[in-house]
């Protein structure tokens, strides 16, 4: 049989069916396609009661979209993610370390492992949190980590996020409508437990509370409010977590804390799980236009009266350009060997790998440094001449804003389509908790799914689904 | 509790009243105009007059015909009371305070939006309109039936009750404020086929037609319906019950205070001032100016539970 190049998790590389589908496979031979059909359009009907919508942001109408979900599961046995799980912990422990360190000390740059330049012209540097020391020590409370895979114990991490990932909400959401669509298949196959993330997250947060707490702490979600695209997400784990959630014009600084207004008069808070960005936190501190933010917030924090998750300041730790010194980082602050791979990087601020990356474009992905969402990236092999010599030229005219990688084999995992299975690439962002001594890492996460055949992007801004994702017991 | 989710609860339960009873004024207005051949522009003013918005709809629309009326009303997005926008932004109310609502509550107003973005989407044609109006008193009737089965009886619950029954003690006292004239014991028209048509129109616009005539008999006449609608406290849309109503979710919310509030005191003043006399001392008020009087108090009242309970800043 002839090899393929790409990997499908339920296949293999050679048409053999891989182990932890094997249930699942014996199940769906038994289906009816139309039954399944039928199910496919009941899990879109049962999203769109929900309210489970994201708002697109550039479109004339603020439209409420739906992302597309997928029935059909990703399976990943439980000896693949014990690899995955320690690899991300390690990450997690590196990142929190290389935060410390530039907020205080900067031994690392001391040490040469990375240019200073790096990080004292780096937009994400916040130098307002210089000497301040996060309550329990801890800068990114939750963490995403975007994996790609291309063969069996080949995960590559693509992305760290550690400002204030995004999509938790739909890994529950999605196995929520699992349970209600196939409950057989939940006892066929033993599917470990993602459904207790909010209890974990809100011990994992009061866990964080600063020395000033008294009594249980209380902990709010800040949102910037119904217009945002992730507001379905804030308010959903607010709902699950059983805590309020602001906005900013709820909260104002009283007596040294931070308190939001309730109907009895201002009530002090200890932890903000805050989902809007830096810029937007403090007008005092940071943007003065800002209308999300709480006015002197930031000193309430650097005096220790609140614990802001995540603290201000991460993204450098997850900007684009300081991605390609992650192997780096975490040997210098654990003394190990990374356990997941980067993607290889060329950073096109340096002259000899630009003109590496510009001699290659047509095989590589060039992003922006400050991008997300998949928007303004370049990917080589699916672009036509002219679109190669346009990025070329931006390439060439602003080098320090874009970094370029190879084009991964990524894996695929079969869809539901018109003709029963067919492949799909997919990623996926599993979520990490932190808290003072420990991480903790939910087995499972967001899997994303490019729908198109064939194709590579899985944002869903672009088009891209989601799946639920199987971590198996053994 | 928040102050800006007892806000959103208390606005998203009064726009979903108003959806409600505006499409039963619609209802109404055209009963009348299918069954009276002698009724026209006169009455679909009234009816705009009962729905607070003839203002609106003189600026925004040229001419006062039937269709121009019901389309206002149903689905015109410059008019904020239309059914449409009141549904479109209890919605929006209900997506704010999310965390405060049940699953179910959540969905039937999801899905009351969602039938009303679809049916309300063109302009609905005369015989489509039963159904079209039907459906929307179904779909937010079922919010109502989600919340008084599904949600616990705290404060959250309290302010959904406030909304509600602010906006239905406003109805009732705007729909005799603009037919006031038909209740007095004026000596014209007396016993007309007019002024049965009349009666009729007002117990119809406040679904009170079969209740009313259960619970006075055929007989009856202006002083029973002013009774009815004004003090009777076992009729769910009368000024008394809805009263009733706002002091005891009052009285629940300041539990635990030392002292009552000044919106719960408010609501007692109306309450021993208004609605503890029998209706003829309401006449001898004049009714008019008793209603008008209601009115006035109902905003104050409602201004106080914004201010006592830190809706705003």
């Amino acid at each position: 049989m002839e090899k393929s190049p790409i990997f499908d998790e339920m296949w293999g590389r050679e048409e053999r069916l891989r182990a932890p589908y094997q249930r699942f496979h014996d199940w769906f031979d038994g289906e009816d396609s139309r039954r399944l059909w039928a199910k496919q359009r009941e899990a879109e009907e049962l999203f769109r009661l929900t309210g489970i919508t994201f708002n697109v942001y550039g479109r004339a109408e603020a439209d409420e979209r739906l992302i597309p979900f997928d029935i059909i599961p990703r399976i990943i046995s439980d000896r693949e993610w014990s690899r995955v799980t320690r690899g991300i912990e390690q990450r997690i422990r590196a990142i929190n370390a290389f935060l410390h360190d530039i907020y205080h000390g900067q031994e690392i740059l001391k040490a040469g492992r990375i240019p200073r330049e790096m990080i004292s012209t780096n937009s994400a540097f916040e130098p307002r949190m210089l000497g301040v020391t996060p309550p329990g020590g801890i800068y990114t409370h939750i963490v995403g980590i975007d994996l790609v895979r291309t063969g069996p114990d080949e995960f590559f991490v693509l992305e760290d996020n550690a400002r204030t990932p995004s999509g938790v909400s739909y890994m529950l959401e999605n196995r929520e409508t699992m349970l209600q669509m196939f409950p057989e298949l939940f006892s066929q196959n033993r599917v470990r437990d993602v459904q207790s993330y909010p209890t974990d997250l809100r011990q994992s947060l009061a866990d964080c509370a600063p020395a000033k707490t008294e009594g249980t702490p209380v902990v709010a979600v800040l949102t910037p409010g119904i217009y945002n695209s992730a507001y379905f997400e804030h308010a959903f784990l607010a709902d699950q977590m059983s805590v309020e959630l602001v906005e900013g014009h709820d909260l104002r600084v009283v007596d040294g804390r931070v308190a939001m207004r309730t109907i009895h008069g201002y009530k002090p808070i200890d932890v903000l799980y805050r989902r809007v960005d830096d810029d937007f936190l403090d007008p005092l501190n940071f943007n003065l236009d800002s209308q999300l933010g709480i006015p002197g917030i930031m000193d309430v924090y650097r005096a220790g009266g609140i614990s802001i998750a995540n603290a201000p300041g991460t993204g450098i730790a997850d900007d684009k350009a300081i991605y390609s010194y992650m192997p780096d980082i975490v040997e210098f602050y654990t003394g190990e060997r990374p356990i997941l791979r980067n993607v290889p990087t060329w950073r096109c601020s340096e002259p000899d790998q630009l003109s590496y990356v510009l001699d290659n474009l047509k095989d590589l992905v060039v992003k922006e440094v400050h991008g997300s969402g998949g928007y303004g990236m370049l990917i080589g092999p699916a672009a036509t001449k002219k679109e190669l010599a346009a990025f070329r030229r931006k390439l060439k005219a602003r080098p320090g804003r874009y970094i370029a990688q190879p084009t991964l084999s990524l894996s695929t995992v079969p869809i539901f389509a018109q003709k029963g299975l067919s492949p799909r690439h997919v990623d996926l962002r599993p979520f990490g908790l932190v808290s003072p001594g420990r991480i903790k890492v939910t087995p499972g996460g967001l899997t994303r799914v490019a729908l198109k055949k064939g194709s590579l992007v899985v944002n869903s801004s672009q088009g891209g689904g989601t799946k639920d994702t199987w971590i198996l017991e053994d | 509790m928040l102050g800006k989710t007892a806000n959103g609860l208390y606005w998203m339960y009064r726009l979903l009243e108003r959806a409600e009873n505006t499409s039963r004024l619609i209802e109404t207005g055209q009963r009348i105009a299918l069954t009276s051949l002698d009724s026209g522009e006169e009455e679909w003013r009234s009816v705009l007059q009962s729905a607070g918005s003839l203002g609106q709809f003189e600026i925004n629309r040229d001419e006062l015909t039937k269709d121009n009326a019901i389309d206002w009303l149903l689905r015109d997005r410059a008019n904020p009371s239309s059914v449409l926008s009141c549904i479109e932004t209890a919605r929006q109310n209900a997506r704010l305070v999310r965390t405060a609502l049940t699953n179910e509550v959540w969905e039937a107003t999801n899905a009351a939006y969602m039938s009303a973005r679809q049916m309300l989407a063109r302009k609905v044609a005369e015989r489509d309109l039963p159904g079209v109006l039907g459906a929307m008193r179904q779909t937010t009737s079922l919010v109502r039936g989600m919340t008084h089965g599904t949600m616990l009886r705290n404060n959250i619950y309290n302010f959904t009750r406030l909304g509600t029954f602010i906006e239905r003690a406003d109805c009732t006292a705007r729909i005799m404020d603009v037919k006031y004239y038909v209740l007095l014991p004026s000596a014209s028209a007396v016993g007309t086929s007019l002024d049965n048509v009349q009666w009729e129109t007002i117990l119809r616009s406040v679904s009170a037609r079969g209740g009313f005539r259960m619970e006075y008999g055929a007989g009856a006449g202006r002083r029973e319906i002013a009774q009815f609608l004004i003090l009777d406290k076992r009729m769910p849309r009368s000024l008394a019950f809805c009263v009733g109503k706002l002091s005891d979710n009052l009285r629940y919310l300041q539990s635990g205070m030392m002292h009552p509030g000044p919106a719960q005191l408010k609501a007692q003043t109306i309450e021993r001032t208004y609605l503890s006399h029998d209706v003829d001392a309401v006449f001898d008020f004049g009714l008019h100016e008793y209603i008008g009087t209601f009115l006035r108090l109902l905003a104050e009242l409602s201004g106080q539970i914004e201010t006592d309970f830190r809706f705003y800043e």
